[in-house]
């Protein structure tokens, strides 16, 4: 075996250097079946890329480690580098080198790098060249994630010519987007605007929808990834099923559903919508009467085909594909959690996305805003933005993006249908930076009339068929008292539940709330750590449409551009 | 300090007189401050002009109408020239003067004729104008 190419990086991260050179390359010396190399300016330079290769070459080393202060930043250029230099990307690595958070004087730092250095170089020769490189590479696509982002990327590599997976925990692809009544700032109907998305993306002969399925496993590297799928039982066999919808309408459960935010009730036996792509429809086993009590089987007394199937299992499916993109959204902020404002008790209180299904005219009140608790009409409407966000000492410290926009929205749509209504918004910056935005709320305050209160609500409480507020309004400095027929919350968003368990089969990282980490913030935005993982969409972090279809199309573009070369 | 916001108080029938005399919108207002921070005598005044638009719009109509700000206003129309929405401040001013003006159960009326004839030889000929404008109506 020959010996180990060590490319030393001598760059000081932001000033401080991380070890003594010339020790280290003498430690390195030492060790007979080591090449130490170390250039200035740093490598990361034209010189310094340009004189690494002339070092591989000459040195004809066919395994190497390449030493540098910031991975995530420079880890993809050197790792494309080294194969365009002939090298087995098995053999080689980048090596990310970090100031200990500890470490006493340089030459202890000095020594650290040096066993960490080893240890790799140790490890290296002890690699069997992967065989991947005789393996071809495979140029299908995983989307997980089928919301408005996964979809986007969907058709775009679909278009491109590349076969598409993907992959939605739920029974139908359209996400979060399609819970929504009308979009800012052009109030367009999400529906009539997403429907022809998913329609698309249903009919396109490059993708394929593997629905109601979670990500089991997934192993390999770029260009060969091999998925394993759990598809979950439906209890409803969709080869037979024809999407009539005869199951739904005879269901005798009246149960809470997910989708309607508990504003209106759903069946046991379900479908999102009646656009739903796939229309095909799954039975809740906890909320069935057959499964719960063992008596009713009325949907498979219904079906005219003989779809239902109380037997049925999950299944499980592997898929070889040459690259994944992780576009699993959003959650918002559990308003049970948020004891100021009720715990989720004040039946008057909803969240955004609540309101939106109460806005939506496929929503359980067709559009009509109705309070959840006895169907009045609300005149006194207060919503408050920043729930649960910007708040560091108790929820999340981030600004969730796109609330002050949508809230302006609700206030808005709810102004459009209940004219002598008067809505308050109680927010502390109003952040409306796209195109078009700033215009769209200053049209509705001045044009409808909305009041922003400046200051944060600092309880709400139920009395009688009332819901009071306590706020201010920083603006006059002093203290508000609303009596709302109803308020909705604007709670922050959070990366959808189980994103950890999947970034960690996908070895991506996550931050502290659980959003995915992007490789750099401005220049990689949809590169993760894994070569041949892209993110897009609000599983990075909050985002409103926009923003997340450009990263859809952003992550659709690198896939291409991966699968152009190869 | 604590006021109630409700649809009979906010934009009231106080603030959309003021809104009609003076045909601004006070919506519009962005509460940004430029009036204020540019009118050269709002170190006189007790509320600054912005905060007697907010106040104005949330129905406050006993406390603008006790502050002296509009009073004070000279009408140079600097907060007029520099408002980012094209509200014409001074215009607001002088449609609470006016709401003032013509209200009937005034009690600080003033009466010429009270006047001693030593008070009108001493007081300048500007002030006695405002006064009669103010207090005579």
């Amino acid at each position: 075996m020959g010996r180990v190419g060590v490319v030393l990086c001598p760059c000081e991260l932001e000033g401080v250097p991380l070890f003594n050179p010339e020790v280290l390359v003498e430690g390195l010396k030492r060790r007979g079946d080591v090449l130490p190399f170390i250039h200035y300016p740093p490598v990361c330079s034209e010189l310094g890329m340009e004189a690494i290769r002339a070092f591989l070459e000459k040195s004809e080393l066919d395994r190497a480690i390449v030493t540098c202060s910031k991975p995530e930043l420079f880890g993809p250029t050197f790792k494309k580098a080294l194969r365009q230099w002939g090298l087995n990307p098995s053999l080689s690595e980048v090596l990310g080198i970090r100031p200990a958070p500890e470490r006493g004087g340089l030459q202890e730092a000095t020594g650290d790098v040096l066993i960490l250095i080893e240890r790799k170089i140790d490890e290296i020769r002890e690699r069997v060249p992967s065989k991947s490189q005789g393996v071809p590479f495979t140029k299908r696509v995983m989307v997980i994630g089928g919301g408005i982002t996964g979809i986007t990327a969907s058709i775009d590599l679909g278009n491109a010519g590349y076969e598409v997976l993907l992959v939605d925990r739920l029974p139908s692809i359209g996400g979060r987007m399609l819970q929504l009544s009308e979009t800012f700032p052009t109030l367009d109907c999400a529906q009539c605007t997403l429907t022809p998305k998913t329609v698309e993306t249903g009919q396109h002969s490059q993708i394929r929808l593997i629905t109601y399925a979670e990500i089991e496993s997934v192993s390999g590297e770029v260009g060969n990834f091999l998925v394993k799928i759990r598809r979950k039982a439906a209890y409803v066999d969709w080869a037979k099923c024809t999407g009539c919808g005869l199951c739904q309408e005879k269901c005798p459960s009246k149960v809470h559903s997910e989708f309607e935010r508990g504003i209106g009730p759903g069946k046991a036996i379900y479908t999102l919508s009646p656009q739903a792509v796939p229309n095909k429809p799954v039975i809740n086993r906890e909320l069935c009467r057959y499964f719960t009590r063992g008596k009713c089987r009325v949907c498979e007394k219904v079906c005219p085909v003989g779809a239902i199937d109380y037997e049925q299992e999950d299944t499980f499916i592997e898929e070889r594909v040459g690259a994944i993109i992780v576009a699993t959204g959003f959650d918002l902020y559990p308003k049970e959690e948020i004891g100021e404002y009720g715990y989720g008790d004040v039946p008057d209180v909803i969240d955004g996305l609540a309101f939106e299904r109460l806005l939506s005219a496929s929503g359980p009140t067709a559009g009509e805003i109705r309070r959840p608790s006895d169907g009045r009409i609300p005149k006194e409407m207060v919503f408050i933005q920043c729930v649960a966000s910007r708040d560091p000492e108790r929820y999340m410290p981030y600004c969730s993006r796109a609330c002050c926009m949508y809230t302006a929205k609700h206030a808005r749509l709810y102004k459009h249908k209940v004219h002598d209504g008067r809505a308050y918004i109680f927010y502390m910056d109003i952040r409306s930076m796209g195109k078009g935005y700033e215009e769209f709320i200053q049209q509705g305050v001045e044009e409808e009339g909305i009041l922003y209160l400046r200051g944060r609500v600092s309880r709400l409480f139920r009395d009688n068929d009332h819901v009071v507020v306590w706020g201010v309004d920083t603006l006059t400095g002093k203290k508000v008292d609303i009596a709302a027929d109803m308020v909705v919350l604007a709670t922050a968003m959070i990366p959808s539940h189980g994103i950890r368990e999947l970034a960690e089969k996908l070895h991506i990282k996550t931050d502290e709330y659980g959003f995915l980490t992007e490789a750099q913030w401005k220049l990689y935005p949809v590169e993760t750590g894994v070569e041949g993982v892209y993110l897009a969409g609000c599983a990075q972090g909050p985002k409103d449409i926009a923003d997340t279809v450009a990263q859809g199309d952003a992550a659709a573009s690198k896939v291409q551009a991966l699968f152009a070369q190869h | 300090m604590k006021i109630e916001v409700s649809r009979r108080k906010v934009h009231n029938e106080f603030a959309q007189k003021v809104e009609e005399i003076s045909g601004q919108n006070l919506f519009a207002c962005y509460q940004c401050g430029n009036c204020t921070a540019g009118c050269p005598v709002s170190f006189a005044m007790d509320l600054g002009p912005h905060q007697v638009i907010r106040f104005c719009l949330l129905g406050l109509e006993e406390e603008v109408l006790k502050s002296n700000t509009f009073w004070m206003c000279a009408s140079c129309l600097q907060c007029t020239s520099r408002c980012p929405k094209g509200l014409d401040i001074a215009r607001i001013m002088e449609a609470i003067r006016l709401v003032i003006l013509r209200k009937k159960e005034r009690l600080d009326r003033l009466e010429v004729a009270e006047l001693s004839e030593e008070f009108l030889e001493r007081v300048p000929q500007i002030a006695l104008i405002s006064g009669f404008r103010k207090f005579s109506s």
